[in-house]
């Protein structure tokens, strides 16, 4: 049993790595990487996955939910108020325009009213997964498209709990509707034989308790996870943070990827969101590549190759109606051409709820087993054609009609926060100035600190910190150092802060460091690493200390100014030749004695009588010479 | 009795020859505000609503400064800029200056001759000093004949005494109300003003 787990995760890793890099290579995206990585170990092709493709599939949906409890956390309550308009009515605008025309055609084509309602509703929903991968894959999310898709996906999410309800009304079900709730945890849960008003109860209870819990408990618990300082253990607490509102959810018989979304926002203001978000990043990745997978091995091609005509016109015909419905509501909605095409094309497909519905129709045989088939394939071909609309909106339809509205990109993103270009690791006393004077000049950063106590006091004083080992590529990338502009290091050790500089060398190239340094010593290694921008604890501190001592002696405050800018000069000039030098001791010795009496006899000139130092301008001396009595 | 605020601006006091002399026990003068612009201001960082309080406190403003590039020193460029704001000292409701007394004190190491057509500056004080004399204007402020020391380069420690006592002098008097601006508006130097002159005020 344990031989064939690892046999079959060596199968799908290997696809995995094999295949996805090169998809991305051709410029397909990783999500059409792993649909053709499943087509290929599928029973079509190298056949590795047979039959238990199915349960593949829905124990990967898991990483759906993992998706949208990570997209929760990126959503702050108030920035969910303010996509109202766009999920309640461009949500609710595409699920009853397409239950209805492709119930209305399932109708014509000779289906019973309610089987035909049934397929519309199964089909007018589109795949959460596909879309928001893609669209965060290709960084689109912050569009207004994007906004709009994520906005509709939303809807359809919710709507799920009501055509649940209507299902077993529409008579297609003698009351087994939690038979099969595998993927979204579909059905009635454990509660189905309760009185209704006990289960209406216990359903809020859990949904409030879920929002109670993660604005009082998890954040406790986090906080004694992460004093325990094992990394593994923090991993752990994430994952069982949405394991377990999947289990509850599925149990008052809600949708686990709508519980994670409310339990992804009610944790959006929290320090561990950042800390949570990368801790989850992986899993989640890899439960959807394996969805992805699954779904690619669930085509069955051969169906496709004795119908190839039908199969064809079937997924056209849908994807056609999808978007022209979506496509009118985009233009309602004000959505430019160019949003419009990518919130069109991108929802077209039928989501990953069709396969629950589709076995559930077919084991209470309200279509014949051959039908069932054929619209599965549709599902699954239709899934996959998404990736393949994207690109060829990308590559085809933007050059042709989206260059007129290019100024619409540049609009600031309606919901979902715009990245902030700063981030500031380790917020000691250091790390609290940099914060604060960013903060009042309009900077907001992302402040990274690993002492979750001093997190926990800086957040009750309003600041916005986030707990995290940020010399941790993960969490750097989850706090936005793909998109930021700069990061400010003032860790508690150089050490510290020298292997972060490394680690964004290597993986941020881009991010401009300015970087607090302790000694000498440490500089040195800080301008061998190539920082630019190094800022040395105490040294201007001291100069504008010592300054104040000479104002007091008498010296004219303007002239301590110049004093003290030439003094760093020359310092700054010495560090950089003894840096060069530092690891022979001799020479190092030498120069060290060099650089102070150099510094010395300037000084002393400074002090000269009427020397005034870079200011040869303002010295009368020689002009007293040449033209004085 | 008019009050007096003395704005003073000089990069290098310590290389500086007679702005070194004549300022010393200034600040001594009871009714005159001694402002030194360089040691409040070091880093060009100007308080301006300070400085605007201190304008509405006095009746005549002295700029007081070495003559640089026939210009004013940085720092007092930079005071006129930020402190003589639009909607303050000038403009429609910039009427806070109005009917004040402007008074530039001048220390130049030319002559008086090479001031002059022909001379190697070529122009007059007068005309090197017209943007503040126009500042002034737009202030609705009077802007007297400056008071104006020559030869900066080859004035021993003796004449420095004597330059001082008659700027401290005419400082006392302006401040008494002895000389009054209308007296100086004729003179081409404030400093034209004879000793006897003073004294038949007296």
């Amino acid at each position: 049993m344990a031989d064939s787990l690892l046999f079959d995760a060596m199968i799908y890793l290997s696809a995995a790595v094999v295949v996805v890099p090169l998809a991305q290579r051709l410029g397909l995206g990783s999500v059409l990487g792993y649909l053709i990585a499943g087509v290929i170990i599928g029973p079509f092709l190298l056949g590795f996955i047979g039959e238990e493709g199915d349960e593949l599939l829905h124990f990967a949906e898991f990483g759906v939910v993992m998706m949208l409890f990570l997209v929760g956390l990126e959503l702050e309550p108030r920035l969910l108020w303010r996509l109202r308009i766009p999920i309640l009515g461009m949500g609710g605008a595409q699920v009853v325009a397409s239950t209805l025309v492709i119930g209305g055609l399932a109708f014509f084509v000779g289906l019973h009213w309610n089987e035909a309602l049934a397929v519309g509703m199964t089909f007018a929903l589109s795949s959460t997964a596909i879309v928001l991968q893609t669209l965060n894959e290709k960084g689109l999310m912050k569009t207004a498209g994007g906004q709009s898709s994520f906005a509709v996906l939303l809807f359809q999410d919710i709507a799920v709990i009501p055509i649940l309800a209507l299902l077993p009304l529409l008579a297609l079900s003698h009351g087994g509707g939690g038979a099969d709730g595998g993927d979204h945890g579909h059905g009635g849960g454990a509660l189905e034989n309760l009185p209704a008003y006990l289960q209406t109860i216990l359903t809020l209870g859990a949904v409030a308790f879920v929002v109670l819990a993660g604005r009082y408990l998890v954040p406790k618990l986090m906080r004694v996870v992460a004093a325990t300082r094992q990394r593994e253990l923090l991993t752990g607490a994430a994952l069982l943070l949405v394991i377990a509102v999947a289990v509850l959810m599925t149990f008052v018989g809600l949708s686990p990827a709508l519980g994670a979304f409310v339990g992804g926002v009610v944790l959006a203001n929290s320090h561990y969101k950042h800390e949570l978000e990368s801790d989850l990043e992986p899993f989640k990745g890899l439960l959807l590549g394996l969805f992805f997978m699954a779904v690619g091995a669930s085509i069955d091609f051969k169906l496709v190759a004795e119908n190839p005509l039908l199969v064809l016109g079937l997924v056209l015909g849908l994807l056609f109606i999808k978007a022209s419905i979506l496509f009118i509501i985009g233009r309602s909605f004000k959505l430019g051409l160019d949003q419009n095409f990518l919130f069109s094309l991108g929802l077209a497909q039928t989501g990953e709820f069709a396969f629950v519905l589709l076995s559930f129709i077919k084991q209470e045989g309200i279509l014949p087993n051959e039908s069932v088939a054929l619209l599965l394939v549709i599902v699954a071909i239709s899934m996959a054609a998404t990736p393949l609309l994207m690109l060829f909106n990308e590559k085809v339809l933007q050059p042709k009609f989206g260059t007129l509205e290019r100024i619409e990109d540049n609009r600031p993103a309606d919901a979902i926060e715009d990245q902030r270009s700063v981030i500031v690791a380790g917020f000691g006393r250091f790390g609290a100035v940099v914060g604060r004077f960013l903060g009042a000049n309009g900077v907001q950063a992302t402040i990274l600190d690993n002492d979750s106590d001093r997190v926990e006091v800086l957040r009750k004083m309003g600041f916005e910190v986030y707990y995290g080992d940020a010399t941790r590529f993960d969490l750097l990338e989850s706090a936005g150092a793909a998109e930021a502009k700069a990061i400010i290091i003032g860790l508690a050790t150089p050490e510290e802060n020298l292997t972060l500089v490394e680690v964004v060398k290597k993986h941020f190239p881009h991010l401009q460091m300015v970087v607090r340094s302790f000694d000498y010593m440490d500089t040195y290694e800080l301008m061998d690493a190539g920082v630019l921008h190094i800022f040395r604890d105490t040294i201007r501190n001291g100069v504008a200390a010592a300054g104040e001592a000479l104002k007091l002696m008498g010296h004219r405050a303007y002239q301590v100014e110049h004093y003290a800018h030439r003094f760093l000069e020359h310092d700054t000039k010495a560090l950089r030749s003894l840096a060069a030098v530092r690891t022979d001791e001799q020479e190092y010795q030498n120069m060290v004695r060099t650089a102070v009496s150099d510094l010395e006899q300037q000084m002393r000139s400074d002090l000269g009588p009427y020397r005034t130092p870079q200011g040869a301008g303002w010295d009368s001396e020689s002009l007293v010479e040449e033209y004085g009595e | 009795m008019s009050n007096v605020l003395l704005i003073f601006a000089h990069p290098a006091l310590e290389s500086s020859r007679i702005n070194k002399v004549l300022i010393e026990g200034i600040d001594q003068i009871s009714g005159l505000h001694f402002h030194d612009l360089y040691q409040q201001y070091p880093d060009f960082y100007i308080n301006v609503q300070r400085e605007q309080e201190l304008l509405l406190q006095h009746d005549t403003i002295i700029w007081q400064h070495p003559l640089y590039w026939y210009s004013t020193p940085p720092l007092l460029k930079q005071w006129i800029d930020l402190t003589l704001e639009h909607g303050w000292a000038y403009g429609s409701r910039g009427v806070f200056l109005k009917g004040k007394k402007l008074l530039s004190v001048i220390t130049a190491g030319g002559s008086r001759k090479a001031y002059e057509t022909g001379g190697s500056n070529q122009y007059s004080i007068h005309e090197f000093l017209r943007p503040l004399e126009q500042t002034a204007n737009l202030c609705g402020m009077t802007y007297l004949p400056p008071y104006v020391i020559h030869n900066t380069h080859s004035i021993g420690k003796q004449d420095g005494r004597k330059i001082r006592e008659a700027y401290h002098h005419f400082l006392k008097g302006l401040i008494a109300g002895e000389i009054l601006p209308e007296e100086l508006s004729h003179l081409s130097y404030a400093n034209d003003l004879t000793p006897s002159q003073l004294l038949n005020n007296q």
